[in-house]
């Protein structure tokens, strides 16, 4: 049963500008949540820094705003001390696949189950607009002083490549579509990414929600608006890796990147990768560790009347002399 | 009864079993009651730099190396170019005999400013550039030499052996010169077998071969040669006494001190500590389910005090251990858990900077560094430990330092303690208390706030996951809840409220824990972190000069406990302060905090720890007034 969503909402003033596509990705977040009827305590938004890094202020649950490119780490630390917890990362471009690249790389290794956010919009907003890590070559924002020198990352492909074992792209202003895909991608066992395109209204005047809409991208025959942004499952794709080979394997990560390469005229969102064959980090350590997950390290008792009670006599026995 | 005290070294090439060789010299002896001191030297190198162990022998506790070698075991020529110079004049040589006619022009990882100075010398003595060369010049000193065919009993023993793979295994050079060694100091061979089977316990097949080869080369040794005229015999044994390495003792201490969580990315001198804490990642817990320790290797030390942090979120208690390098990187991440509140404990295995310095060497470069990393006006605990049984009860403290004043605390350690194997009193677990200060466990009500007024400071601290606990955390200044606030009346609150936990640490810290009083004299040495072991050493050897000396050891450098050190130093007529740093940076700290400044500094950078000889004679030149007021100590290869 749902909970009630006005429970994940906080009161704290919302301060991003008038018609930032941020305000539909923390409602699909808090929609998300209320929707799993996610027990409020048991939820935690990390975020990195940045106009996205406020998110985790926005919604009522734990909410731990990190430093800039860092929210990975901080968000695995608590997860795989507390396993218990939902864990919700989420960050910007630059954030996460600029100064936090390396840290996006690692933790696809890791696959610790939680899902990761990125508030795609191609430039460093709350420093007046200067190009991010996913901003198109050429391309000159009205904030650049001159044409980008840079080609752009392409997240999707990379969350592949680096082992993400959920991969999927949410629209800031499909909020229903983005809500599902959320959902999805926390009930995912492993490290889900989102790719979520969010137009900045104040320092991307390209990739704007006209853009999207395809408003300068007529239909030749009928003269009307063809829209960008297209659902991968609407055009009968199929993400999932169902068994274990490696040809399955293989055909779902070739058309995920096939599809990754699609921009301009037709931007797919949906799911374009999914495989749960791959063990979560928590089953690898609960297979060193057999009661990893009845007593992680956040319930594990380590004392009693402000005594040790760990018992290193074995060691201490083995150093004997 | 005569008195123990000598000094056995072997080296070797890197890779070659130098340390296993030193683990079972070491192991030998403890075993036959003598107390054992041992410190490895070593390159930044996998394989074939030179790197050596100096084991320190005697019946009463030592803590620390002396200048000079009474046996020095050696199975490559560079050993002996490198060593030979330092062996007593009534000390032995055991080496390979093969060796005598290399040139030193065949060994390839002498360094040329090493190579320069010591054929200068050969030339000055008339000496060829060849083993034979160096070793005549030390038979005419008096050494007594033992040329010993190492590679003719790997022959006879892949005969008895029927394996004639054993003659080409050179590792075992290692356990046939420990061996030869333990033979002619006239150690029993059975405390020598057991060592073996201790060091190779986990692989069966080669402590049964090494435990044979020791036999052969300890029988061969003593009816081939007379007894060396030093001669090492067991004496009673002190009861609950370990064998251990100083990166155990913060592992250790870590276990006990109920850390569960440790994320670090590889670095020597600290990843030691971490691959034995993952050694140990399951142990039993008193009454209560197994326990045990997440290690997460990390993509870098930002990642790894970043997943510190995040543990620590959840109530865990949760450590790293790094060294300089990776200290500075997580520079940025020590201000988060400053502002915000979070106890974790930073281990700082200290090595030689800056930069990448002599990453495999000693020094105490980092004090300030530790005092003053990260941006911005946060507090902080510093905390030194003076040696291996001071890492293990420490560590339990630095965790009740963080969850008692919620602020991030660094341990300060070294490449001196982690790489010296020392006999210890067998730590005692039941001494390390568990203080968790305002952890909750429960919250009744829904009106939590994380940072909210309290007289200490210091505020009910909730945990991720538990129930009515909700808070935010945030790198930007905050308000009670957690909220980003740049409310200026806000910001004074919330800075006055961290600034408070300072004070409140300083007056709950007992003195004792702040800084130690070894005894207190009209010429006082003060130090930190482990030149307490040559200090201590050296302040021996002046007493039987009828010198009394007093020695403070800081422990606590920030915050600095500034009335108590003044307290001890009071009367005191000279002070001296002894670090191994360039600049001498407790030094600054005394001369801002004491109403006086510090008379004499000793300082040593070369990357070598400081021997109590060498400090023996700076102090000595000082109560002489023969000495200037910074002393540079330079001993070691």
């Amino acid at each position: 049963m749902a909970s009630n969503l006005s429970d994940y909402k906080t009161e704290v003033h919302n301060d991003w500008c008038p018609g930032c596509g941020d305000f539909g990705i923390v409602s699909a977040i808090q929609m998300a949540l209320a929707e799993m009827a996610i027990p409020r305590h048991k939820a935690a938004i990390f975020s990195g820094v940045g106009c996205s890094g406020k998110t985790s202020h926005y919604v009522n649950v734990y909410g731990i705003h990190t430093l800039h490119g860092r929210v990975l780490p901080f968000a695995q630390g608590a997860k795989l001390a507390n396993p218990e917890m939902t864990v919700v990362a989420a960050g910007g471009d630059g954030d996460g696949l600029g100064i936090g690249a390396g840290h996006f790389v690692a933790a696809g290794r890791r696959n610790v189950d939680m899902t990761y956010l990125i508030f795609n919009n191609a430039v460093y907003g709350l420093t007046k607009g200067q190009a991010s890590p996913t901003l198109k070559l050429g391309l000159k924002t009205k904030s650049l002083p001159e044409p980008n020198v840079n080609q752009s990352v392409n997240p999707i492909a990379l969350a592949i490549a680096s082992g993400f074992t959920f991969v999927a792209r949410g629209y800031a202003y499909d909020v229903r579509q983005l809500k599902d895909l959320i959902i999805a991608a926390v009930k995912h066992k492993g490290l889900s990414f989102l790719d979520v395109l969010q137009p900045c209204p104040t320092y991307n005047d390209i990739n704007t929600r006209d853009w999207f809409a395809g408003m300068d991208h007529l239909d030749e025959v009928t003269k009307k608006p063809r829209p960008r942004i297209y659902k991968l499952e609407d055009a009968g794709y199929d993400p999932i890796v169902h068994i274990d080979s490696p040809d399955e394997e293989n055909e779902k990560l070739t058309q995920a990147l096939i599809k990754s390469n699609e921009w301009d005229d037709k931007i797919p969102t949906g799911i374009f990768y999914k495989n749960e064959i791959i063990a979560p980090y928590d089953e690898r350590i609960a297979d060193r560790i057999p009661n990893y997950v009845e007593n992680p390290p956040a319930y594990q008792v380590i004392s009693s009347n402000g005594k040790s009670i760990t018992d290193i006599s074995k060691v201490l026995d083995s150093l004997k002399v | 009864m005569t008195s123990i005290d000598l000094t056995w070294v072997i080296g070797g090439p890197q890779g070659g079993g130098v340390e296993s060789a030193a683990n079972i010299f070491a192991g030998a002896c403890a075993g036959c009651g003598l107390k054992v001191f041992g410190k490895r030297e070593y390159y930044s190198n996998i394989k074939g730099e030179h790197s050596y162990f100096g084991v320190r022998i005697s019946d009463k506790p030592v803590h620390s190396n002396v200048n000079g070698i009474t046996m020095l075991a050696a199975f490559d020529a560079e050993t002996l170019f490198r060593h030979v110079d330092d062996v007593y004049n009534d000390g032995a040589i055991v080496y390979e005999s093969d060796l005598e006619s290399i040139k030193t022009d065949e060994v390839p990882t002498l360094d040329k400013p090493f190579k320069d100075r010591l054929e200068k010398y050969l030339s000055s003595k008339n000496k060829p550039f060849t083993v034979k060369g160096i070793l005549e010049e030390a038979r005419e000193r008096g050494i007594t030499l033992y040329p010993v065919s190492f590679k003719t009993i790997l022959s006879t023993l892949a005969d008895e052996m029927k394996n004639p793979a054993i003659r080409g295994m050179f590792r075992m050079l290692n356990v046939l010169s420990v061996s030869v060694s333990i033979g002619l100091l006239g150690l029993p061979p059975d405390t020598l077998l057991r060592s073996v089977e201790g060091v190779f316990s986990s692989k069966p097949k080669v402590a049964e071969m090494n435990k044979h080869a020791a036999n052969y080369a300890y029988t061969f040794a003593t009816a081939k040669y007379q007894k060396f005229k030093r001669q090492l015999f067991p004496v009673q044994k002190t009861q609950d006494t370990i064998l251990v390495q100083g990166f155990q003792s913060t592992g250790l201490g870590k276990m006990a001190a109920g850390c569960r969580f440790q994320s670090y990315y590889p670095i020597t001198p600290a990843s030691d500590e971490s691959v034995f804490l993952e050694s140990h990642e399951t142990f039993d817990v008193e009454n209560n389910r197994p326990g045990s320790t997440i290690i997460v290797q990390t993509e870098d030390e930002i990642s790894a005090i970043g997943m510190l942090i995040g543990a620590a979120l959840t109530g865990t208690r949760a450590a790293t251990s790094t060294s300089g390098p990776g200290f500075s990187l997580m520079a940025e991440a020590l201000g988060w858990a400053g502002i915000n509140e979070v106890p974790i404990v930073v281990t700082l295995y200290q090595r030689s900077g800056p930069s990448t310095g002599l990453p495999t060497r000693h020094g105490q470069d980092d004090l300030l560094f530790a005092i003053h990393a990260g941006h911005g006006d946060f507090p902080r605990i510093v905390y030194a430990s003076g040696d291996i049984e001071e890492g293990f009860y420490d560590t339990g403290k630095c965790f009740n330092f963080a969850e008692k004043f919620q602020m991030p605390v660094i341990h300060m350690m070294d490449k001196f303690i982690a790489s010296t194997v020392a006999t210890v009193k067998r730590f005692d677990p039941t001494q390390i208390t568990i203080e968790r200060g305002k952890l909750l466990d429960k919250i009744d009500d829904g009106s939590y706030k994380r940072f909210t007024p309290s007289q200490d400071g210091v505020s009910p601290r909730s945990r991720l996951g538990l129930e009515n606990g909700i808070f935010w955390n945030t790198g930007d200044e905050s308000d009670e809840e957690g909220h980003i606030s740049e409310d200026p009346g806000n910001r004074i609150y919330k800075m006055d409220k961290r600034a408070k936990k300072v004070e409140v640490a300083l007056e709950s810290i007992p003195k004792e824990d702040q800084a130690v009083n070894h005894g207190i004299s009209d010429f006082c040495v003060v130090s930190w972190g482990s030149t307490k072991g040559p200090i201590l050493d050296a302040i021996e050897m002046l007493k039987k000069d009828n010198y009394d000396i007093g020695f403070v050891q800081v422990k606590l450098l920030e915050p600095f406990p500034e009335a108590h050190v003044k307290s001890l130093l009071q009367n005191a007529k000279t002070i001296v302060d002894v670090e191994a740093n360039y600049s001498a940076q407790l030094g600054k700290l005394l001369n801002e905090h004491l109403d006086r400044k510090v008379d004499y500094y000793i300082v040593k950078y070369t990357g070598r720890a400081m021997t109590c000889s060498e400090l023996y004679e700076s102090i000595k030149k000082i109560i002489d007034g023969k000495a200037e007021k910074r002393q540079v100590l330079s001993y070691g290869v």
